[in-house]
């Protein structure tokens, strides 16, 4: 057998190859740094080879290639930009992981036991969050641009992996976080089983594992439908698992509770950016011609979700599963964006997705600052009156939460406006109706924080408002101002998207 | 100053003055803000002056593109009757200001919010009527319900944040059927010629009589809602209750007419075949509004509540005239809007002082005020009698206006509606004649009268209704070749005036 040696063009993996390479020294700084410098050598670590990745992206944004590791993976434009959310997503989520309060002191010792206790004593901390957060970014970099079905699976646990077990980390309430990980782990791994049961089935369809062969025997006819159909359907069920759409949603409002909040910041935000960027590339091209095989399944899946999600957020009394449920909604409608397969889908997603991703980890960032002696406060009964002792931060959170509801003047209201219409556009006029109509029902659960934090009067029970770190602030600011300016003076990033936003296939 | 956009600006200026002002200095804070308000005033006058009237094409017209990729532009030019609605909602804003000195006191939040809140908003009321981009527009018509919710739930009175909310979620609830339609008109104009929201081009644009008809109805839902109409008027008696008397000024004055200059500017000019399709139904309703709305005015016993209901009824009669389809009614609803901005104002603010001076906003509490503070008593029946459109006063020419305009091709409506000035009769004389006339009642012996500030406040109002009243020829100047200009466009002529025997 002729072992062929691969080419890999290692200046467009770099971005990935740079993340992988500073999660593995990020390993060894485990095992040889002392305990006292860990810390902020993984930190330094960490941001660094994000925005070394950052700049890698920036450097590749106008490349092409469709060879860059044997066919495996493609660059292009869509590729580009979402890698460039995905990281800047991630860098202001790092700065929220930074805040060791969050975090357990010894992630193997039992909950309640005599070692945990020893541990949190001397002060221990768990800084493998930082190698297990470039891991999970560096998979979540290769998912957007996999362009086959192996790479795409490997992406996918490489992404997913990372992220179990860094939900169970939390420092409070360790049961229910050790919980929402075996959870999401074993969900994701039933998920996963679905991915490559459908992958088979296309193999099976198309003799092929790359995208551009499926794409050429969905185009040219001819195989067994049958299989492309099971095949679509399982590798959906996988894709819609990890994007939170309904009825593939039930693991997001434990996971979310559960993880601290800074992990649940991270996942919200990046994860939805990398499974949408898989799901609009491999149906934009591969299952293009086979629209109206999938099409009117994931009209109706998006109808549900956007329904489903913003009715029972109104039920939530809890903000991070509020804003569990509102993600849920949010999937519905970044479906939409997929549903409408033109380019102004396209670019609408990748517009709504960074938008979204970037309120996201404003939002929670907002939510780890409000605490009481035992930790954070996430029941929304606590948060009466929040504006009237810490009006800043409450302001802020008021601000992503009209983002959110889709309000003018804010990022949010661009991106519903701008993945609406390109739905509109492409026919799908009952998936605008079900979305403006669910908007207006999320309007009201997003106001009725509001009006706790601002009408209400405040409760006498220890809730407080921590002064943000340095690093939380500045993810609060940047955030703040992306949602704004996103809002106000949006053309330049949209030049920006259209210009780069078109599949090579 | 020729530019709306400048004016649009200056009050945001005025906030970034008022937001520096130090906190401990409210007075000053007050003035900024009231110097803010007067000098936009002035401004907008000096550019009615410069008003061509006999112009029906939009002047000050001003372009600059926003949004390229969407065919958004910040578009702005007026016609009469944008004119007329940007010149009422800056003139009653430093009458707002210095009626309401102390109205922010009890708020939430601090007095220099309260005016922060106010001058954002004003800044948004003249880009509302200024906007001749669709997208702009609707930008600013959802932009503009922060500023009004916070004004409520903060610094209200009683059920406030309840009333804030259910102002909100209906009127969000409204936008966004709009917003429906918005991207409907978008993803057409696409189609046919390139992506635009300019009005003029998306009023040529091709479409079918169903989509045409849901389109339409997207728009005036909102309009609806906003204006209000029965039976979408349930918001607006909860938030005037709990409003302060100065942002329900602002809210039924200025912001309700949105929704009546919408019916025009909007379902009129980019669904033409629609409104005339939905025109016997919206009669209906307009009429319905007219009337339930006076017969639920004369069972109030709030007066704010009051004040609401009788707009309830006035809204109808501007929702008749604009879908009456002549240009009598037409020109009598932009007039309706100008003067009933005016004699609400009167009205709430008044009935404001009276309430803050009495603490009790039930009408039963007042009694005999005519020999305690017979200043404002006097103003109160005057504002009354504007209210209840009394000849003399000058909505009495503009519901004339609309009814005579209805009557040439409605004239069953007309008839009905007809019923409203006498129930008008009914809410406002019952209330004067219990809070201002009888005995004194016990408690209201030592109330103050009118201070000077108040005086100064109200008299232009009262200054403006009686002289519209008797010499409206200035605003219908400016009006009428406007109101002419739409409904040519819609195709329609004028019928021959009837002799009342046919």
């Amino acid at each position: 057998m002729e072992f062929v040696t691969p080419v890999l063009n290692y200046t467009l993996l770099s971005p990935i190859l740079i993340l992988l390479g500073g999660a593995l020294i990020g390993v060894l700084v485990e095992a040889f740094v002392s305990k006292a410098l860990r810390p902020i050598t993984q930190l330094s670590i960490t941001l660094g080879s994000l925005v070394l990745a950052l700049v890698q992206v920036w450097r590749i944004r106008n490349e092409q290639s469709m060879t860059a590791a044997m066919g495996s993976v493609v660059i292009d434009g869509p590729a580009v930009l979402m890698q460039a959310s995905i990281i800047i997503i991630s860098i202001i989520s790092v700065f929220l992981i930074a805040d060791t309060e969050h975090f357990t002191a010894l992630a193997a010792a039992l909950p309640g036991s005599d070692e945990e206790r020893h541990a949190l004593q001397t002060g221990n901390q768990v800084t493998e969050v930082y190698p297990l957060t470039l891991f999970a970014v560096a998979g979540m970099l290769l998912f957007p641009i996999s362009s086959d079905l192996i790479t795409l699976f490997v992406a996918l646990e490489m992404l997913s992996l990372p992220l179990y077990l860094m939900a169970g980390l939390s420092r409070r309430r360790r049961l229910a976080s050790q919980e929402s990980a075996l959870k999401y782990f074993l969900l994701g791994a039933f998920s996963s089983a679905f991915f490559l049961f459908g992958a088979a089935f296309l193999y099976g369809y198309s003799a092929s594992v790359t995208f551009a062969g499926i794409r050429e025997a969905v185009v040219g006819g001819g195989g067994n439908d049958v299989f492309l159909l099971i095949g679509m359907a399982f590798l959906s069920v996988g894709l819609l698992f990890k994007v939170g759409a309904f009825p593939f949603h039930a693991w997001s409002p434990d996971v979310y509770q559960g993880a601290p909040t800074p992990v649940t910041a991270f996942m919200a935000a990046a994860t939805k950016v990398a499974a949408f960027g898989a799901m609009l590339r491999i149906y934009y091209t591969s299952f293009a011609n086979a629209q109206w095989s999938w099409s009117p399944m994931l009209v109706i899946i998006a109808i549900i979700t956007m329904l489903f999600g913003s009715l029972v957020a109104i039920a939530q009394r809890d903000v991070k599963r509020m804003l569990a449920y509102s993600s849920i909604a949010h999937a519905g409608f970044l479906l939409s964006g997929v549903i409408a397969l033109n380019k102004a889908g396209l670019e609408a997603s990748i517009f709504y997705l960074f938008a979204y991703g970037v309120a996201t980890v404003g939002g929670f960032a907002i939510v780890t600052l409000v605490r009481d002696s035992a930790g954070e406060v996430t029941d929304l009964n606590r948060w009466k009156g929040l504006g009237k002792r810490s009006p800043w931060v409450a302001a802020a959170f008021a601000g992503f939460l009209l983002s959110f509801a889709g309000i003018p003047l804010t990022s949010g209201f661009i991106g519903k406006f701008a993945i609406f219409s390109a739905a509109y556009e492409s026919g799908a006029k009952s998936v605008v109706i079900a979305g403006v109509l669910s908007s207006a029902i999320a309007a009201f659960f997003y106001i009725r924080v509001i009006v706790l934090m601002f009408f209400s009067d405040p409760v006498e029970d220890g809730t407080s408002v921590e002064i943000p770190s340095a690093l939380t602030s500045i993810t609060v600011i940047f955030s703040m101002v992306v949602t704004i300016a996103l809002g106000v003076f949006p053309a330049p990033v949209l030049n920006f998207i259209s210009d780069l936003a078109t599949f090579i296939r | 100053m020729n530019s709306l956009t400048l004016l649009m600006f200056l009050p945001i200026i005025g906030s970034v003055v008022v937001a520096l002002t130090p906190k401990a200095k409210e007075a000053l804070t007050k003035q900024v803000a009231l110097a803010t308000t007067l000098v936009v005033a002035a401004a907008t006058i000096a550019m009615a002056v410069n008003f061509q009237r006999d112009n029906v094409d939009l002047q000050f017209v001003e372009k600059y593109s926003w949004i390229p990729s969407f065919g958004i532009n910040f578009a702005v030019g007026i016609d009469g009757m944008a004119l007329v609605l940007i010149l009422m909602s800056t003139v009653l804003a430093p009458i707002v200001v210095l009626a309401g000195w102390n109205e922010a006191h009890g708020g939430r939040w601090s007095v220099k919010t309260f005016y922060i809140l106010i001058l954002v908003l004003e800044t948004m009321m003249i880009g509302v009527f200024a906007a001749t981009d669709v997208f702009l527009f609707y930008v600013i018509f959802e932009a503009m319900l922060i500023p009004v919710y916070f004004l409520i739930g903060g610094y209200g009175t009683g059920q406030r944040s309840a009333a804030a909310v259910k102002f909100l979620i209906y009127s969000l609830f409204g936008g966004l059927l709009m917003l429906a339609s918005i991207i409907a008109l978008y993803v057409m104009s696409g189609d046919q010629g390139g992506h635009t929201f300019d009005l003029a081009a998306l009023s040529q644009l091709q479409m079918s009589s169903t989509t045409q008809n849901f389109l339409f109805l997207g728009f005036f839902i909102a309009f609806a809602i906003k204006a209000p109409l029965w039976p979408l008027h349930t918001w607006l008696p909860d938030a005037a209750e709990s409003a302060t008397p100065g942002t329900s000024v602002l809210l039924l004055g200025v912001l309700d007419k949105v929704g009546t200059f919408g019916m025009i500017r909007y379902c009129l000019t980019l669904f033409p075949d629609a409104s005339k399709t939905f025109t016997p139904m919206i009669l209906v309703l307009a009429v319905i509004s007219i009337v339930y709305g006076a017969f639920l005015a004369i069972g109030q016993r709030d007066l704010k509540r009051l004040i609401a209901f009788t707009s309830i009824s006035h809204f109808g009669f501007i929702t008749m005239g604009i879908f009456a389809m002549t240009s009598q009614g037409h020109s009598g609803a932009v007039l309706y809007m100008f003067n009933h901005g005016f004699s609400t104002a009167a009205l709430f603010l008044v009935g404001g002082w009276m309430i803050s001076r009495r603490g009790s906003s039930t009408i039963a509490d007042f009694g005999g005020l005519q020999r305690v503070t017979p200043v404002m008593a006097w103003t109160f029946f005057l504002a009354g009698m504007s209210s209840l459109a009394l000849p003399g006063m000058s909505s009495f020419v503009s519901e004339f206006l609309v009814l005579v305009g209805t009557f040439t091709r409605y004239p069953v409506h007309a008839v009905i509606a007809t019923f409203g000035i006498v129930l008008a009769a009914l809410y406002i004389l019952i209330p004067v004649q219990k809070a201002l006339h009888g005995p004194t009642t016990p408690g209201n012996e030592n109330l103050s009268d009118l201070n000077l500030r108040e005086k100064i406040a109200i008299a232009p109002v009262i200054a403006i209704i009686i002289a519209l009243g008797f010499y409206p020829a200035p605003l219908l100047k400016v009006i009428n070749p406007a109101s002419a200009h739409v409904i040519a466009q819609m195709g329609f002529t004028d019928p021959a005036p009837t002799n009342g025997d046919k």
